[in-house]
């Protein structure tokens, strides 16, 4: 086994053309194959200092969030935080300090878990994932991305550089929330996210996804139809009851298909009215799961 | 050597210590039983309870589930950097003064916790503290005691 410290992307990417597979704060990677999990590569590179890798920075129409961004940097990015508030609301929900502050957006999305918290955001916002070789880049929008349980369709030398987000259009607004038993070190029972422009009192677009409740991150298809429908509570029903419908959970350990399946609409009902509530340019704090005091007032929740 | 160990050199409270570690081992074991520094300690092992906090640069990590070789070249610090020689650093003689310590397992990770948050947050409200601490579990204290005397030494500092 060795361990190489890369401090540039043609570093890393060198590496991996010889084998080697990345590591950026290990948080999935070590704990994984500690666990069993995860066999652990023979060769590894570390990409938690190519300073390249971690930046968020605006270019033409679209932001880029660099893989090595970790998610204590996201919550903390003027940018993530005004105008792709629900990277951030799912960042505040990683872990704890620790996890946060070596966990990195490109580890959340290529270790490819249902679970992930950054996916259903990134989803919605209609994120691609910018994967690179030694010879060549290509973007893969996330629905090709993602395969199945830790699975992705990425080549073993394709490195994620980044996750290519456009510029969301004025009047526009997201938000995740998750189902968790507990505040930290915790994973989504089920989670939502929803992007949402508005054009006045209704909805000029709408996009959803859901967290935990299939074998990948899924996008909820047929919203089109609310194009054009007032942003209020018979529309988020509708979401809600398109979640619902939608959703393929599992029963584990944390949750019953049953119980997921009737949660999943809550959280998809909750993600697109803040959303629909930042898109009309007031604000609901990062993140909407504490703004919201989730079983706290249940005037708020709804 | 083996191949599979590699000499790295581990910068720990201001000192270098040449090590030559197996490439899987884990931050919180050579720190334990190849530097020699036990303050750290191992609860879980599963990057769950916190015990095994130390700081990389001035922030926290879960040092049971990092790999030894990758903290080369950065700044660690351990429970043991934090005393200025025999004078305790406050959040040791608050926690020790509010009754914050019991069977003490927690403890180191706990003050690296809370070390990393005052650095970062010198006048934190208590919800901060809370979230500054919740990667940290204490079986014993019920943790009221704990955010006091992290509360106390922001007043204090
Ligand atoms: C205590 C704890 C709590 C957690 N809580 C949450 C939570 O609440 N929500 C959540 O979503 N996750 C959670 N996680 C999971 C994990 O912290 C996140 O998924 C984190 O973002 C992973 O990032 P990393 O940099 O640590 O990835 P690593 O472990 O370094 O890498 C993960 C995988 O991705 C690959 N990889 C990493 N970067 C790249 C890249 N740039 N290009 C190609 N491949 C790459 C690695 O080879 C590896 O296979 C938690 C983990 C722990 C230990
Ligand atoms: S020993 Fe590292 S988190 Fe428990
Ligand atoms: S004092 Fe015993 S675990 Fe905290």
């Amino acid at each position: 086994m060795t361990l190489t410290i890369a401090t540039s992307i043609d570093d890393v990417l060198a590496a991996m053309a010889n084998g080697a597979r990345p590591i950026a704060g290990g948080t999935d990677l070590v704990v994984g194959a500690r666990q069993g999990k995860v066999t652990m590569p023979t060769d590894l590179v570390a990409i938690d200092r190519v300073t390249e890798l971690a930046t968020v920075s605006k270019d033409g129409d679209s932001i880029r969030i660099g893989a090595g961004v970790t998610h204590a940097q996201l919550l903390t990015n003027d940018v993530v935080v005004n105008e792709l508030t629900s990277v951030a609301d799912a960042a505040a929900l990683v872990g704890s300090p620790a996890t946060r502050n070596v966990g990195t957006i490109g580890g959340n999305v290529m270790n490819g878990s249902p679970a992930m918290d950054t996916g259903a955001p990134l989803m919605v916002l209609g994120a691609s994932a910018e994967l690179q070789t030694s010879s060549g880049s290509r973007e893969v929008t996330l629905a090709d991305l993602w395969t199945g349980p830790s699975q992705t369709s990425a080549n073993t030398d394709e490195l994620c550089t980044a996750l290519v987000i456009p510029q969301p259009a004025p009047s526009s607004g997201s938000a995740y929330i998750r189902l968790e038993y507990r505040r930290a070190m915790e994973i989504a029972v089920v989670g939502a996210a929803a992007a949402l422009t508005l054009d006045g009192d209704s909805i000029s677009s709408v996009r959803v996804a859901l967290t935990a409740v299939a074998p990948t991150i899924i996008e909820v298809d047929g919203l089109d139809s609310l194009v054009g429908a007032p942003a209020n509570d018979e529309t988020f029903e509708a979401i809600a009851a398109a979640a619902r419908e939608q959703a393929r959970p599992i029963s584990d350990l944390r949750a019953s298909d049953r119980y997921r399946r009737h949660t999943i609409g809550v959280m998809a009902r909750r993600a697109a009215h803040a959303a629909s509530v930042r898109a009309s340019g007031q604000i609901v704090p990062v993140p909407v799961n504490r703004a919201f005091g989730v079983g706290e007032n249940p005037e708020n929740i709804r | 050597m083996s191949t599979n160990e590699q000499a790295v050199t581990l910068e720990v409270n201001g000192i270098a210590y040449p090590v030559q570690v197996p490439m899987d081992s884990n931050l919180s074991g050579v720190l334990r039983n190849t530097v020699g520094l036990t303050g750290t300690k191992e609860g879980c092992d599963d990057c769950e309870c916190g015990a095994c906090m130390v700081l990389l640069d001035g922030q926290p990590v879960n040092s049971c589930s990092y790999l030894a070789v990758q903290a080369e070249g950065r700044a660690i610090t351990t429970v043991e950097g934090l005393a200025d020689g025999d004078e305790l650093h406050a959040l040791q003689r608050n926690i020790l003064a509010a009754g914050g310590v019991q069977c003490g397992f927690c403890t180191p990770g706990m003050l690296m916790s809370a070390r990393a948050l005052l650095d970062r947050t010198p006048n934190p409200t208590d919800d901060e503290i809370r979230i500054g601490l919740s990667g940290n579990l204490c079986r014993c204290t019920g943790y009221a005691k704990i955010i006091a005397a992290v509360r106390e030494t922001a007043v204090q500092l």
